[in-house]
């Protein structure tokens, strides 16, 4: 009988917890390692799901553990970034940090998943989810050929309203959730040792960008956020890393180009489908991707500021 | 089609060009039975029974973005091709979405006041298929133009970001008209109702629970107390419904617009028309 139980023990300790990803490390991510213990893997320009890596996510190492920030579009993707933390340190994981809701930031989530790991991400995170996860789901399938389960969106464990201070061991991470503007749920990471302020899809490069928020808020927002004492920057989308407040001005040129425009066009009586066709086409050849983005930007800008007063 | 590609015998590559043309001709000849096996499989005879309908783009014109970038907000415009005069004139133009759950997605109703019955709406399109545009003439005549528009999930995306300032301003209505007004000239009328248009088909992932249909039912505008426009509307019209048609002004007036949703929930809005301005 005491043997019995012995051996159940044993089991229990050696078994493997089910649902922990096997450690199979055939792809590691490619990083930069952009400040001390500050790792980007860099996304690749194009549409989500057209391609895999399309995000610049990564992870940050302090003395006592790692925080991992966006796990990508797959679960492939995230497991190879999994592994490349493996290859860096033989801290453990503690947290996941969800910059906000996207496909290609969020879909890599599962790879981490294992007793110790702390989901955290914007207050509005699970509500953006929870609305929107069946769909990716869909797309998923139908454009990736991903056939995903629900299983593969993870809600956070910790939600931050307002602001969060999270210490990796002599390292400490200010999480801020911010009012809308790229999205309803986007959460910035600053690292104090080295000034190193995270800003993801709050902050474009190269590849346009996406409104799935409020156009003046965000445009707001990054005005705030100029003011940050930043030594450099880590946008979602573009180089790993940038020089601040410098690598704003792109983002707010096309913001604020796209809201005037589509104010004087709401004014003159201009349809949607007219604003489609003239709004900040001046743009069009600062950008990648722009044919993809920009028509659907309109839409979001005109069915936001025709309710202006 | 793709083992010819990969093969390059000289034999084969004949044999495929030949398999390749007969495919392509096969599609091209099928295409319309095969995208309107919705249509022609009860949906036509749901709505219009046997009566006979006009294919053709001389009565009304539709048109809609051949791939929508979102398919929540997909606007589209419906021109008409001959004027709204006492002899003949445009009276309904019935739109339908060949794949949507709720495939009517409105009636909208004109008169010889319209001047022109055109329409621009933003509708919700949830799978590849045929949009399509059916006007009746005051004489029962019936004329189809139809647009095959790729967009999916239209009708489960998730409602707009900021919720909370949609639920503030519900049933807000916004007039715009074009300038100047001229009386006896067709003026172009924009109307824009707060409103989320709830499809019912858009589930909570965490509760696996989906949220009430909740959509405006009914749209009747009138100008000095008659009526210019009025529709019946389905849950295939994007969140905020908005409507542009037209009127001949007489002179000087009120638009009144009054919507009924399906909650029984009843809102009103007022603009002045003033010509010259």
């Amino acid at each position: 009988m005491i043997f019995r139980v012995f051996v159940l023990l044993l089991l229990l300790i050696v078994w493997p917890e089910p649902g922990v990803p096997a450690d199979n490390c055939k792809h590691r991510a490619e990083v930069v390692e952009i400040a001390a213990g500050i790792y980007v893997r860099p996304g690749k320009h194009a549409v989500v799901f057209d391609s895999e890596a399309v995000a610049n996510i990564g992870f940050i190492v302090g003395n006592r553990c790692v925080a991992v920030i966006d796990t990508g579009g797959s679960y492939s993707e995230g497991q190879a970034l999994r592994c490349t933390i493996r290859s860096v340190t033989t801290r453990p994981v503690c947290f996941v940090i969800n910059t906000h809701a996207h496909p290609d930031h969020i879909l890599g989530n599962p790879a981490f998943r294992e007793p110790g790991v702390f989901y955290i991400g914007h207050t509005n995170l699970a509500r953006a989810l929870a609305l929107r996860g069946t769909v990716y789901l869909q797309r998923a399938a139908q454009q990736a050929g991903r056939p995903l389960g629900p299983e593969h969106i993870i809600l956070p464990d910790l939600s931050v309203d307002g602001q969060l201070r999270l210490d990796l061991g002599e390292r400490v991470l200010q999480l801020v959730a911010h009012s809308t503007a790229h999205s309803d749920n986007d959460l910035s990471v600053y690292d104090e040792k080295t000034a190193t302020l995270w800003l993801s899809d709050l902050l474009f490069m190269e590849h346009i960008p996406v409104v799935d928020g409020n156009l003046k808020g965000w445009l707001t927002l990054l005005e705030t956020l100029k003011d940050k004492p930043a030594r450099r920057v880590v946008p979602g989308h573009g180089p790993v890393q940038a020089a601040w407040p410098d690598a704003a001005s792109d983002t707010q040129r096309y913001l604020s180009t796209l809201r005037d425009e589509t104010r004087e066009r709401i004014a003159r009586g201009d349809d949607l489908r007219q604003a489609q066709e003239s709004v900040a086409y001046g743009e069009r050849t600062r950008w990648q991707l722009f044919d993809s983005y920009h028509k659907r930007n309109i839409i979001a800008a005109y069915t936001e500021l025709e309710w202006e007063d | 089609m793709r083992y010819c590609l990969v093969d390059n015998t000289w034999s084969w590559s004949r044999v495929c060009l030949l398999v390749a043309i007969l495919a392509v001709s096969a599609t091209t000849a099928g295409a319309d039975s095969d995208e309107d096996s919705v249509w022609l499989g009860g949906l036509r005879a749901a709505y219009f029974g046997e009566r006979p309908i006009v294919q053709s783009d001389d009565v009304i014109e539709l048109e809609a973005p051949e791939r929508a970038e979102n398919s929540a907000v997909v606007p589209i415009r419906i021109k008409a091709r001959i004027p709204q005069t006492d002899e003949r004139y445009i009276k309904t133009i019935t739109l339908i979405i060949d794949m949507n759950p709720g495939q009517l997605a409105g009636r909208f109703h004109f008169t010889p006041k319209n001047g022109r019955a055109d329409l621009g709406l933003r509708i919700r399109v949830n799978a590849y298929g045929p949009v399509r545009a059916i006007a009746e003439t005051n004489d029962g005549k019936l004329f189809m133009s139809r647009r095959f528009v790729k967009a999916s999930g239209g009708c489960s995306a998730a409602v707009g970001t900021d919720i909370e300032a949609a639920k503030r301003r519900l049933g807000k209505m916004k007039f715009k008209t074009d300038k100047p007004v001229l009386p006896g000239e067709p003026l172009a009328v924009q109307l824009r109702v707060s409103h989320p248009n709830l499809t019912g088909l858009q589930m909570d992932q965490v509760t696996r629970l989906y949220t009430t249909a909740h959509y405006l039912e009914k749209v009747t505008v009138s100008f000095e107390g008659q009526a210019v426009f009025s529709a019946e509307t389905g849950f295939s019209l994007s969140e905020n419904p908005s409507f542009r048609f037209y009127f001949v002004p007489d002179g000087a007036g009120e638009l009144h617009a009054e919507v009924i949703d399906t909650e029984g929930l009843r809102f009103t809005g007022q603009y002045s028309v003033t010509p010259g301005e």
